[in-house]
């Protein structure tokens, strides 16, 4: 792998225009790649090379007519296996959704093909995305292309995994409470959750709906740029989608970065950091200064409710939207004497120990006489997280924060304790329950050699500004000190 | 101890879930210590604070998303049928419901 080239959104286009490549011979590249790679990494969990080399061999015919190329043209990318594929097996990495094949594409998806991108496959995830390392899929865990023996991160592991190991230029995933933007910090690549109501969440399989977002995964903030222009803007099938103005990301990322204000909450660099994952981020915010942004230290008091918060709104929406997978309409059935006893026997048989749990708990979050003490009390105090960044983003352009306490961990090292893995999650859910854009950019690695991330948060829609930060320090070399 | 095995079995019924008798006592101790991080939340003062129900419009006008609900062609019922675990066109079959 060393000797291959590293792929690019541009260096495709580039590499499609002066004629070097087709885009049938680049997609074979990839597909010889992931043949290599993936019964390593576990990455993919399904390939659509019938769906790619229709798609290769239409870009070639336009090449071959001497047409504009659309903006994606040629440009191999991996799907998270929440997102429905027409035709394409889609799992959600659970037993019951084992034979699954959607009727229709998601939104995300169809813009992705229409941009002339070539989807590759599905990436393998934590089932219904739930979980932090990718080790709750029922396929088996995903390995970190940087250090296989360790984690990938969660829930979009196997999208991250697949493009830090090159076996696809970019991926899609999605974030529920840090799903995009921590795999993305422990394999070393940029990793963007958009603004709530961003991107269309039409054909995502849901898990949390006031949190979901489906976002990119990449190799630079270029990329991350151009596939977010491509998958965002109002979608008529998705009813909480925004209707908002588009801004021109690439002309917005080259504007000077001197004077930006930058947030540093003390609430994100207490106790249970990991002192080299802190060294580096703390290098990364000093990088920042001397590129000319402005430091301005915040107090964001609520963030330790965060995770209470997030763990009762998360499972009382899941428990709520997986109650739709009862053996009647699609995936598992195992049937039973009567309907009651179908459902229990599908369900208990078809998902695993994570959704279980995360089932229980918001059936329990929701249940008669605990709806108050627990659900609507989360509510409430989601409503304070949420001000605290309100309040914050008055002061301030970004916040800038570790994306993770940790960089990857061991396989198996957490799996037994479910709490503490929830814990890990401190500084990505704060985001999801604000609604706000973020994004994790590499900053460095430790001494063993693991990738460390530092995230940068915006106020809602301000993509721009959040990608004209990344793309800044990018330049400046922070993602490799 | 803030959850005991009969709320877990109880809790089960809701969710219409079967466990298997491990999975019954192992649950028990997660979700108790689960629970017990989330009594956290009886901290903070919500007395006067409105729940966030929702995200895009919170202190917006909710109509701006929503689109006209008129009835607009779609043929995929075969599609989606030809999904299911079992199915007589046009319907999903299930295990009888009603005995006679």
């Amino acid at each position: 792998m060393s000797a291959a080239k590293q792929w690019t959104i541009p260096s495709v286009r580039e590499a499609l225009e002066t004629k070097n490549i087709s885009a049938r011979e680049l997609t074979v590249e990839f597909y010889s790649r992931i043949e290599k790679r993936n019964p390593e990494l576990n990455a993919f969990l399904a390939l659509s090379p019938e769906r790619a080399y229709a798609q290769a061999d239409c870009i070639d015919a336009m090449r071959a007519r001497g047409e504009t190329l659309p903006a994606l043209a040629g440009v191999p990318v991996a799907i998270k296996d929440v997102i429905s594929t027409r035709g394409i097996r889609t799992t959600c990495g659970s037993r019951i959704l084992e034979t699954y094949v959607p009727p229709y594409d998601a939104t995300a998806v169809e813009r992705l093909e229409s941009a002339g991108a070539i989807i590759l496959g599905k990436t393998n995830c934590d089932e219904f995305a739930m979980g932090s390392s990718n080790e709750n899929s029922a396929y088996g865990p995903v390995r970190n292309p940087v250090a296989t023996d360790r984690v990938p991160g969660g829930s979009s592991g196997g999208s991250a995994a697949a493009v830090a190991a090159g076996l696809a230029v970019a991926a899609l995933g999605t974030d529920t409470g840090g799903s995009i933007r921590q795999p993305g910090a422990f394999c070393g690549i940029p990793a963007m959750m958009p603004t709530y109501g961003r991107v269309s969440r039409y054909g995502l399989i849901a898990f949390a709906s006031s949190l979901d977002r489906i976002g990119p995964l990449t190799k630079t903030v270029h990329d991350a740029a151009a596939l977010l222009a491509v998958i965002e803007g109002h979608d008529a099938n998705d009813s909480t989608s925004a209707n908002v103005p588009r801004s021109d990301y690439f002309e917005e990322m080259e504007k000077p970065i001197r004077g930006m204000r930058i947030g540093i909450p003390a609430e994100y660099f207490g106790e249970g950091m990991d002192p080299e994952v802190r060294a580096k981020v703390e290098a990364g915010i000093e990088l920042m200064k001397r590129i000319g942004c402005q430091p301005v230290e915040l107090r964001m008091p609520h963030t330790e409710y965060a995770i209470a918060t997030y763990y009762i709104v998360a499972t009382a929406e899941a428990s709520s939207n997986l109650a739709r997978f009862d053996g009647v309409r699609y995936g598992l059935r195992v049937t039973g004497d009567s309907l009651r006893e179908m459902y229990k026997k599908t369900r208990g048989r078809g998902f695993g120990p994570e959704v279980k749990r995360r089932i229980m708990l918001g059936t329990y979050a929701l249940s008669s006489g605990y709806y108050d003490a627990y659900y609507l009390r989360a509510q409430k105090v989601r409503t304070l997280i949420a001000r605290d960044f309100m309040l914050a983003f008055e002061k301030v352009d970004a916040i800038v924060t570790p994306t993770s306490p940790s960089p990857a961990f061991l396989l198996g090292e957490r799996t037994t304790d479910p709490l503490s893995m929830y814990l890990a999650d401190i500084y990505t859910v704060t985001g999801s329950l604000a609604g706000i854009p973020g994004i994790s950019v590499p900053c460095g690695t430790t001494s063993k050699r693991l990738p460390v991330g530092l995230q940068i948060f915006g106020t809602r829609f301000a993509e721009s500004r959040v990608l004209q930060l990344a793309h800044a320090f990018e330049q400046a070399g922070g993602f490799s000190f | 101890m803030k959850i005991s095995r009969e709320d877990v079995l109880y809790v089960a019924e809701l969710a219409h879930l079967e466990l298997e008798e491990s999975e019954v006592e192992a649950l028990r101790g997660q979700l108790d210590a689960i629970l017990t991080h989330i009594d956290k939340l009886k901290q903070v003062d919500v007395s006067a604070v409105e729940p966030m129900a929702q995200v895009l419009h919170s202190g917006a006008s909710p109509e701006a998303a929503l689109r006209d609900d008129v009835v607009r062609p779609s043929d995929v019922a075969d599609a989606v049928l030809e999904q299911a675990p079992e199915a007589k066109k046009p319907y999903f079959r299930v295990p009888k419901v009603i005995q006679r």
